[in-house]
């Protein structure tokens, strides 16, 4: 039996490849035709060739559980590539850029100056109840007063068909590596497909980080020496850190192999005695990277970094206290951000947003709750949320209290009709909800990742694309017209 | 060079060979097996005393069987020295530093841990048992080519290749141990051809009886193979071979005066090894200096550049 694409007949969705008539956008039809004269088996038998791959490259990450403690799973990837032309990219490129600028504008101005809350455009109580404001970056001057040097923001389209902004991740995105590693996998699945589509490269992504990074060095002239911090081989995201350190030919360091002496410089423990670090990409947590400023019980972190750092003797990307944007009420304002420091409108949108501190928009949200997706202000990777179509009478009942508890922790947005891409479902294609996951760099200038990491939930009817909730991902390309 | 990650890969060569080496212990034992007239058919007892790991065994096994003793030496994960245990340490190892190795090196060694495991019961049977060691001994003969040839010869290599040798020179000891464990009786005149037979299976086990014949020039004999496998500077398994290449590598190193110290005073015993050793228990004395010996280039190696890790 051959692949067939009846599952799209009818389908409420937009689909990224496959139009409401059930025929292949036209950048999708190659790969539609394609996939429509493979059998059943061969289908499959890609799938699987995919999953050896991964298994064999040993792309994991590692989750949690309560009953089987730390293990290590394959990443799980879906072998159709979501395709999106060259000149919608284009858009959502320039859209991004202006975004993580105005972004990196209003952070650097919340530890200065504060003059977008004393023009009264953004409200000082919402500043007042940030989680992540440190009192420990205030006065900082950054080089180019860049915080966020590397920003994850997440896009998904409606059925309308637009492109909207979810969310910004301006701590410590990651996915960046399996972006560039479900690349290399199609590759092998498909080599196929390579001879009549010419996806642009992704590969430059760490020598632009290496150069962004290098940027940053407190003693430019010399060669910098950049090292990569991780929490260490326990941390979900380590074969990504590993992934970095490697690609960029720098040190992969945990806060045991740092010191910060008393001349306040950073420096790394080699078998020769101490040498100096100028840059540190940290994929740790503001709060846990120095228990001298912040969590005095952290084993992960250097004590002493915030000091090197204020002293302007190393450099940290992204830098500490750059996830004050990172915020969903915030992110709420992002479209009056790019207004007041640039004098733009928002190229990419938001969207729309009820924030529960506002009294009518309170109300309004507890009045709908069954309609509308409801999100605490500081969590991510999908945890905490209320999705309202979805809910029982006792979980709203349960957020009605936690949002009135706390307003300002939450805001609530309509539910969206989440675009799909064609999936591999047991020797035939079926739609599933993904989102993108583009990545920003900001440094001398400011770089996007020719399209980013697709994840994709694998589970019929889910939204949840979180790796460790049952989602996956797909290769991205971006063709030209 | 990072203190940890020098460590790491110290350690990394350290399994490497612990789990090469174990593979030919087992190999050697076997073809023993086959090689002996039926009564005088060798134990699987001594490996583990030979290992250091008797306390451990009794722990989890009451009674000593060959299944037992083979699948505690193969695939036991509660033996931390059992061959799974080194793949599974290797990776773990290599893993800390993904981003030193080649990425072709870092999948060799995650295939070899996943198919070692897959492929665990090949192992129980006698009938497959040495193809899957020999798999594994293959695989890890594939590893040494790949870092060797695509990795920077730089001070990472060097501390791979220090545990390599400390731990491939002390092995050797121990398979030479198990071949002096294992004697012909002197009052069976007749069995006395099997005594040459049993060092010439040993030399296979460590594929040194080509490279014997061509450098020894004489037939099997005791203190020929002995003098072989502990003088020789030529064979690559050979205790003198790996101690010069420690005391070659240990020259790139910063502060290796006292590492080199120690290897000095080693080589000077490993010269006296045939006078010391005449008959086979002052060869298992002998073997016990030359592992104490071994046991401080380790401890100094340790003091001098992973200090205070913690």
């Amino acid at each position: 039996m051959n692949v067939n694409f009846d599952a799209f007949k009818d389908h409420p969705f937009y689909d990224e490849l496959i139009t409401d008539k059930g025929n292949a956008r036209a950048y999708a039809r190659k790969l539609y035709s394609f996939i429509s004269k493979l059998k059943s088996e061969e289908l499959n038998d890609r799938q699987k060739g995919a999953e050896l791959a991964i298994k064999q490259m040993g792309i994991t990450f590692r989750v949690y559980s309560k009953e089987e403690g730390a293990i290590d799973r394959v990443w799980p990837f879906d072998i159709i590539p979501r395709i999106i032309p060259q000149k919608e990219w284009q858009t959502v490129e320039e859209g991004l850029k202006q975004r993580v600028q105005a972004l990196n504008m209003f952070i650097d101005d919340l530890y200065h100056d504060q003059k977008i809350i004393k023009d009264k455009v953004f409200p000082a109580s919402v500043l007042a109840d940030s989680v992540n404001f440190r009192e420990q970056c205030v006065g900082v001057d950054t080089p180019k007063g860049v915080w966020a040097h590397i920003c994850g923001s997440d896009l998904v389209r409606n059925s309308d068909g637009i492109m909207y902004v979810l969310e910004d991740n301006l701590r410590v995105p990651s996915g960046v590596s399996y972006m560039l590693e479900n690349r290399l996998v199609t590759k092998r699945v498909w080599p196929e497909l390579f001879e009549t589509y010419s996806p642009l490269p992704i590969d430059d992504y760490p020598a632009d980080l290496f150069d962004t990074l290098a940027s940053l060095s407190p003693r430019p002239g010399d060669t910098p020496e950049i090292v990569v911090l991780t929490p260490g081989i326990f941390n979900s995201a380590y074969f990504e850190h590993a992934y970095l350190a490697q690609q960029m030919g720098c040190e992969l360091v945990e806060g045991r192999d740092l010191v910060v002496q008393d001349d306040d410089c950073v420096y790394m423990k080699n078998i020769d005695g101490l040498s100096r670090v100028d840059v540190i990409y940290r994929r740790i947590d503001d709060l846990f990277i120095d228990p001298e400023a912040f969590d005095k019980d952290s084993m992960l972190g250097v004590p002493g970094l915030i000091r090197a750092w204020r002293a302007g003797n190393v450099a940290m990307a992204n830098a500490p206290g750059a996830g004050v944007a990172d915020d969903k009420v915030v992110y709420s304002y992002v479209p009056e951000i790019i207004k007041y420091y640039l004098d733009q409108d928002a190229i990419v949108p938001n969207v729309p947003t009820w924030r529960c501190m506002d009294k009518d928009s309170l109300k309004y949200v507890l009045e709908h709750m069954e309609e509308l997706v409801v999100k605490p202000a500081n969590e991510s990777g999908g945890y905490g949320m209320l999705i309202g179509p979805a809910s029982t009478r006792a979980e709203r009942e349960k957020f009605s209290k936690l949002i009135q508890a706390d307003p300002r922790n939450y805001i609530a947005q309509p539910t969206l009709g989440i675009s799909t891409v064609p999936t591999a479902v047991q020797g035939n294609v079926e739609p599933r909800h993904v989102d993108l996951r583009p990545f920003v760099l900001s440094g001398e200038d400011i770089k996007v990742t020719t399209g980013g990491l697709t994840r994709v939930a694998l589970r019929k009817g889910s939204l949840v694309v979180n790796s460790s909730q049952g989602g996956g991902s797909k290769d991205t390309w971006i063709v030209g017209d | 060079m990072l203190s940890r990650v020098a460590e790491s890969l110290y350690w990394l060569g350290r399994y490497h060979e612990r789990a090469e080496n174990t593979a030919r212990l087992i190999k050697v034992n076997a073809n023993l097996i086959l090689d002996l007239p039926k009564g005088l058919v060798p134990d699987w007892e001594p490996l583990i005393t030979i290992l250091g790991i008797t306390e451990l065994y009794n722990e989890r096994h009451s009674e000593i069987t060959e299944r037992r003793i083979i699948n505690y030496l193969i695939s036991d994960e509660h033996n931390p020295d059992s061959i799974l245990s080194c793949l599974s340490l290797m990776r773990e190892n290599a893993r800390t530093i993904r981003e030193i190795l080649p990425r072709e090196g870092w999948e060799v060694i995650n295939a070899m841990y996943n198919n070692a495991v897959d492929n665990k019961a090949m192992s129980y049977a006698r009938h497959s048992r040495l193809e899957y060691l020999s798999e594994i001994t293959n695989g890890l003969q594939l590893l040494t080519g790949l870092l060797a040839g695509s990795m920077n010869h730089d001070k990472g290599y060097v501390f791979l290749n220090l545990g390599r040798k400390l731990e491939r020179a002390d092995m050797t000891t121990r398979i030479i141990d198990v071949r002096a464990e294992n004697t012909i009786p002197d009052d069976v005149p007749e069995l006395k051809p099997f005594e040459d037979m049993l060092w010439m299976s040993m030399l296979k086990s460590l594929s040194a009886y080509q490279m014997y014949r061509q450098t020894m020039q004489v037939r099997i004999q005791r203190n020929a193979v002995l003098n072989f496998l502990f003088c020789g500077n030529k064979f690559p398994r050979a205790v003198t071979f790996c101690v010069e290449n420690m005391n070659y590598y240990l020259n790139d190193l910063p502060n290796n005066e006292s590492c080199i110290k120690l290897l000095d005073k080693l080589s000077k015993t490993l010269s006296k090894a045939v006078q010391r050793s005449q008959d086979n228990e002052s060869l298992h004395e002998y073997i016990d200096d030359v592992q104490i010996q071994l046991a401080n280039v380790h401890n100094q190696i340790c003091i001098t550049y992973f200090p205070d890790l913690e």
